[in-house]
């Protein structure tokens, strides 16, 4: 394939996922990675090192306007990288050392639980009750702002949200994803965080998360200009024109569509993993 | 809860700038890798290459010396790398500027801990990781 044709499949692959992604709440770098792997033939660790790339300029870009709203906890972000970043740059370490069949295989498992999280009805499970001496100790509860006021909420469980972070980033590290899903678990479900907070957080810690695991890769080769080029430039602009949309879009009947899509993705990258040809 | 009333405005501060550093480093990463492209397109556009297989002697700009000296010679593909570098880079400025925030604030806890996370990015930049 020519370069010039090869950036342009994949220039609006990326800004497909993108846009999709942003509106569905699912990550670009979950579709980037079978486009590449499955339809153009790239070798996963070069699909790795692009994806990552993208996950912190989407991360970054949209972090830049939650940030200035003050629904972010910036405590809360700042003390889980201490687990993301760690387990990021382990993640990043281990991968070349896993057989590729087996990173499509763990990546198809993570693209199954995403696409379940994503179409699950969302429970919040936040409440302003008093919380332990370590979320008091790190002062980790906090307020945030709603159309009926300040709201506040107390932060629970922090040492099962500081594993699970932990699990998250060694995924994230692995498969060059943000792996949000995992996030939302952690902060969602264990630390009950409200949501707005919990996406909100969980995107600010995902640039820095994924920084660490991309020196990793950019030394090792893995960040190919020709192809972290149209992957991070379509990513962007399609999450960009996605978040303008997503204010007047329904977007209850996409998640469905894409759950499909991307469960059928998910099954193509375990089937192909285990039969060796990733 | 009388703290979190202390430290919300100066919180509310640092939030702002943090936000507008976060926008000018994508903006500006962006823009670089968007150069770099149409300099890389414009010279190698009919070449035929293949991803099939990973490389990792393929890629000539894998390390951060490198890029800067191929940035010199004006090639695509080191103004890509150069903007992708510059991409890495903004998330790790946003932790170096919360330290300082948090050292306004008198928040030692939280600038020890933004040194740790700043600490572990640095070991990621040793070549030794990559094995």
């Amino acid at each position: 394939m020519s370069v010039l044709l090869f950036t342009i499949i994949v220039l609006a692959g990326a800004f497909l996922a993108g846009l999709v992604g942003s509106l569905t709440g699912l990550g670009g770098g979950v579709i980037i990675i079978p486009l590449l792997t499955l339809v153009l033939g790239v070798d996963i660790h070069y699909a790795i090192g692009a994806s990552i790339v993208s996950v912190i300029a989407t991360s970054s870009g949209s972090a830049a306007a939650y940030v200035k709203e003050g629904i972010t906890n910036i405590r809360i972000g700042m003390f889980l990288e201490i687990a993301t970043t760690i387990s990021a740059v382990i993640g990043a370490v281990i991968t070349v050392y896993i057989n590729p069949g087996y990173i499509a295989v763990i990546f198809g498992c993570i693209l199954l639980f995403s696409a379940a999280m994503m179409v699950r009805k969302k429970v919040d499970h936040s409440d302003d009750r008093a919380t332990g001496v370590l979320a008091n100790f790190f002062k980790l509860n906090g307020s945030y702002p709603t159309a009926d006021g300040t709201v506040k909420y107390g932060v629970h469980n922090v040492i099962g949200g500081f594993i699970m972070m932990f699990i998250a980033g060694i995924i994230s590290g692995l498969l060059g994803i943000g792996s949000g899903a995992l996030k939302v678990v952690a902060m969602d479900n264990i630390m009950r965080l409200p949501f707005k907070v919990s996406t909100t957080t969980s995107n600010f810690m995902m640039g820095v998360t994924a920084a660490a695991s991309a020196i990793v890769y950019l030394h090792r080769g893995q960040i190919d200009p020709g192809i972290a080029m149209p992957v991070t430039l379509g990513v962007l602009t399609g999450a960009t024109v996605g978040s303008k949309l997503l204010v007047k879009t329904n977007t209850d009947k996409l998640k469905i569509i894409f759950a499909v899509v991307v469960t059928f993705l998910a099954l193509q990258m375990i089937y192909n993993g285990l039969s060796g040809k990733l | 809860m009388k703290q979190t009333g202390k430290h919300y405005f100066a919180d509310k501060d640092i939030q702002v700038i943090l936000g507008t550093l976060l926008r000018v480093g994508v903006i500006a990463s962006m823009l670089i890798v968007f150069i770099g492209g149409l300099i890389y397109l414009s010279g190698y556009s009919r070449e035929i290459i293949d991803y099939s297989v990973f490389n990792p002697s393929k890629t000539k700009y894998s390390s951060i010396l490198a890029i800067f000296q191929g940035l010199s010679a004006l090639d695509g593909k080191a103004i890509i790398q150069f903007g992708t570098l510059l991409l890495i880079f903004t998330p790790v400025t946003r932790v170096v500027f919360s330290i300082f925030g948090f050292l306004i604030e008198r928040d030692y806890l939280y600038v020890l801990i933004g040194l740790f996370v700043l600490c572990v990015i640095l070991i990621s930049l040793s070549n030794k990781l990559v094995g």
